[in-house]
């Protein structure tokens, strides 16, 4: 079967990331359509379609977007999180350089929505190619007056500004990218109160990922019947896969929300190389619940993977094969959650550290039985305690591999070394 | 090293398009590291008495991003990624590959001054693994012939 591209359509095509080229396409014209619309009748339509969040929480866009004052006498800001730092996602890297005027589009939607008269996009550090892209879409975007005063002789005005950061997984939590808009550290903020309320300079704020806001002008323009008739109930849409790890073709595929894992990487990864086979995928990013070979008939979904004890996050699948190592790889993620902990809260901080370590001294052979059960422990201190989510972004993945490869650390414990053969989590081609 | 003209003229204009003096903290820092190439203390403060901002402020947030040098470095930065999926496709290699090719520590820089490798974070590139930034450019798919060109064109360069 082929991708079913919405998103991805045109991202092939030389200078597809131009707005002559996104024009020529159609582009822009769900922006009057929009502007000819009450508010309310966007979020009614957003909700119709089902759209959720693409970021990671899969939260319904038309009912999050309902949660601003329109009549608020403080701004209203609208920033789009262009942070993609998560591991194994790599879908709005693509947005951003390939085909951003969607995405641009569904800013200026989304502010006239919510009466937002600036917006934000925050771009990590990293992305030095992207922010080219998206200074270059914003400045095209203001020459055909989609942005400015007065956008098409609506009366309707706009600004919107490229916020670079500067390395730090955290800022992509919206908490965290507000404050490093405000010019201080990512901290994430205790929530409530939520951004909707108070946000971006104590502002009401709505924070929304680049695949959300690409997906709009595209319902705006088909109909929201039109998109929820793609994917499965309550789960609708494309969803842009990431495969990634041990499989033959990786890359990026566009497909109805609900597909098979297996389907996905036989058919579309085609396969595991080496004729070797699938130990364990991790469905989401990097901060998902692993999953074992024995769980590949699940469907790809934001409630199938919740209910499995997983869930979609950012649908960034990263496989693993049968020379694996899962002691390694969970030392690898505990490495790089103490790395990004802001370090606010003591039991993420700390925890992370001591994860870290714990597994290291259980790859090095100096770990003790008891020592399983302590990991399984500590992961479920840091579960649900913490100002934000990172905590357990790091704890779940862990607990899963503990819980699921348990023989592999009693082994590593009962031969006092690693017990395979190759000495990295992967070998170089 | 003093601030120039043309940088005080970047840094005006960065202040007046920010909301708040605090806000246009992060683009200035980036501003200044892209001129002398680290945040040594004299810019940090300096920097502080532009915005009127707290010099604690200023190391704060100079410390807290990982892009941000407070010590020179190489001419080039490689920032090369570490995370699963590269590590999965041999990033662990290539990082050896590349200590020995370059006679450097991570984190460290070459003696001539040219290149200092850093050690990355998921770069959102993981369908193209093992990948690096080398200075502004994602260098995706890395095999040795690759490292060894992009070693040799930065050396010469
Ligand atoms: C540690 C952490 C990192 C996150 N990183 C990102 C990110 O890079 N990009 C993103 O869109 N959302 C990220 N999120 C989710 C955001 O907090 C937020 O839910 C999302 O941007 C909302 O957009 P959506 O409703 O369109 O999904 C992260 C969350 C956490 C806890
Ligand atoms: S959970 Fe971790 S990353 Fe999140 S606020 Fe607490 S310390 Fe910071
Ligand atoms: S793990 Fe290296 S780019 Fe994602």
């Amino acid at each position: 079967m082929p991708e079913l591209r919405i998103l991805r359509t045109y991202v092939d095509v030389p200078d597809s990331h131009t707005i002559g080229s996104y024009i020529s396409r159609g582009g822009y014209t769900a922006l009057p359509k929009a502007l000819g619309m009450k508010p309310d009748e966007i979020i009614e339509t957003i909700k119709k379609a089902g759209l959720r969040g693409r970021g990671g929480a899969g939260f319904p866009t038309g009912v999050k977007w309902g949660f601003i004052q329109r009549d608020s006498k403080k701004p209203i800001y609208l920033c789009c999180n262009a942070d993609e730092s998560e591991p194994g996602s790599f879908k709005d890297r693509e947005i951003l350089e390939r085909d951003p005027h969607q995405m641009l589009e569904g800013i200026i939607i989304g502010c006239y929505t919510i009466n937002s008269h600036k917006s934000y996009i925050y771009i990590r550090g990293e992305m030095p190619y992207g922010a080219g892209i998206i200074e270059g879409a914003i400045r095209e975007a203001y020459e055909k007056g989609y942005l400015g005063k007065n956008i098409l002789s609506s009366g309707f005005d706009l600004d919107v500004v490229l916020f670079r950061g500067a390395g730090a997984y955290i800022c992509g939590e919206e908490t965290g990218l507000l404050e490093s808009i405000e010019g201080k550290n990512g901290e994430p903020r205790p929530k409530p109160p939520f951004p909707a309320q108070i946000g971006l300079f104590g502002c009401p704020t709505i924070i929304n990922n680049v695949e959300t806001l690409a997906c709009v002008p595209h319902i705006i323009n088909r109909g929201p019947e039109w998109f929820s008739s793609i994917g499965i109930p309550k789960n609708t849409g494309t969803k842009i896969y990431g495969l990634c790890g041990n499989v033959n073709k990786p890359g990026l595929y566009e497909l109805p929300l609900g597909i098979r894992l297996r389907d996905l990487i036989d058919e579309y990864g085609e396969g595991i190389p080496g004729g070797r086979s699938v130990k364990a995928v991790s469905p989401g990013g990097s901060s998902a619940a692993v999953l074992s070979a024995d769980e590949l008939n699940i469907t790809m979904d934001f409630d199938s993977l919740a209910a499995a004890g997983s869930m979609l996050g950012t649908a960034g699948v990263t496989v693993m094969d049968d020379s694996t190592c899962m002691v390694r790889v969970a030392q690898n993620l505990a490495h790089f959650y103490r790395d990004e902990s802001c370090g606010q809260c003591v039991q993420c901080r700390e925890g992370t550290w001591w994860l870290e370590k714990m597994l290291t001294n259980i790859e090095e052979g100096k770990g003790r039985m008891e020592h399983i059960d302590t990991l399984l422990d500590a992961c479920y201190q840091m579960r649900g305690t913490t100002i934000c989510a990172l905590a357990d972004g790091c704890a779940m993945p862990i607990e899963s591999i503990v819980k699921k490869f348990r023989h592999e650390f009693e082994e590593h414990v009962r031969l006092g070394r690693c017990p395979f053969e190759r000495k990295t989590l992967g070998e170089w081609m | 090293m003093p601030f120039t003209d043309s940088l005080r003229e970047r840094i005006d204009l960065i202040v007046s398009g920010s909301e708040t003096r605090q806000s246009a903290l992060i683009p200035v820092l980036r501003e200044i590291q892209n001129e002398f190439g680290y945040l040594s203390n004299e810019s940090m403060e300096e920097t502080a008495r532009i915005l009127g901002i707290p010099p604690s402020s200023v190391q704060n947030v100079a410390t807290f991003y990982t892009m941000f040098f407070r010590k020179p470095v190489g001419e080039h930065v490689i920032w090369l990624c570490r995370t699963l999926s590269c590590a999965l496709r041999g990033a662990e290699h290539v990082e050896h590959y590349m200590c020995e090719r370059l006679g450097v520590k991570t984190g460290g820089t070459t003696t001539d001054g040219k290149i200092t490798l850093m050690e990355a974070e998921c770069l959102a590139s993981c369908g193209t693994a093992p990948v690096m930034l080398v200075d502004d450019k994602l260098e995706e798919n890395l095999t040795k012939e690759k490292v060894d060109r992009l070693i040799e064109g930065l050396r010469k360069g």
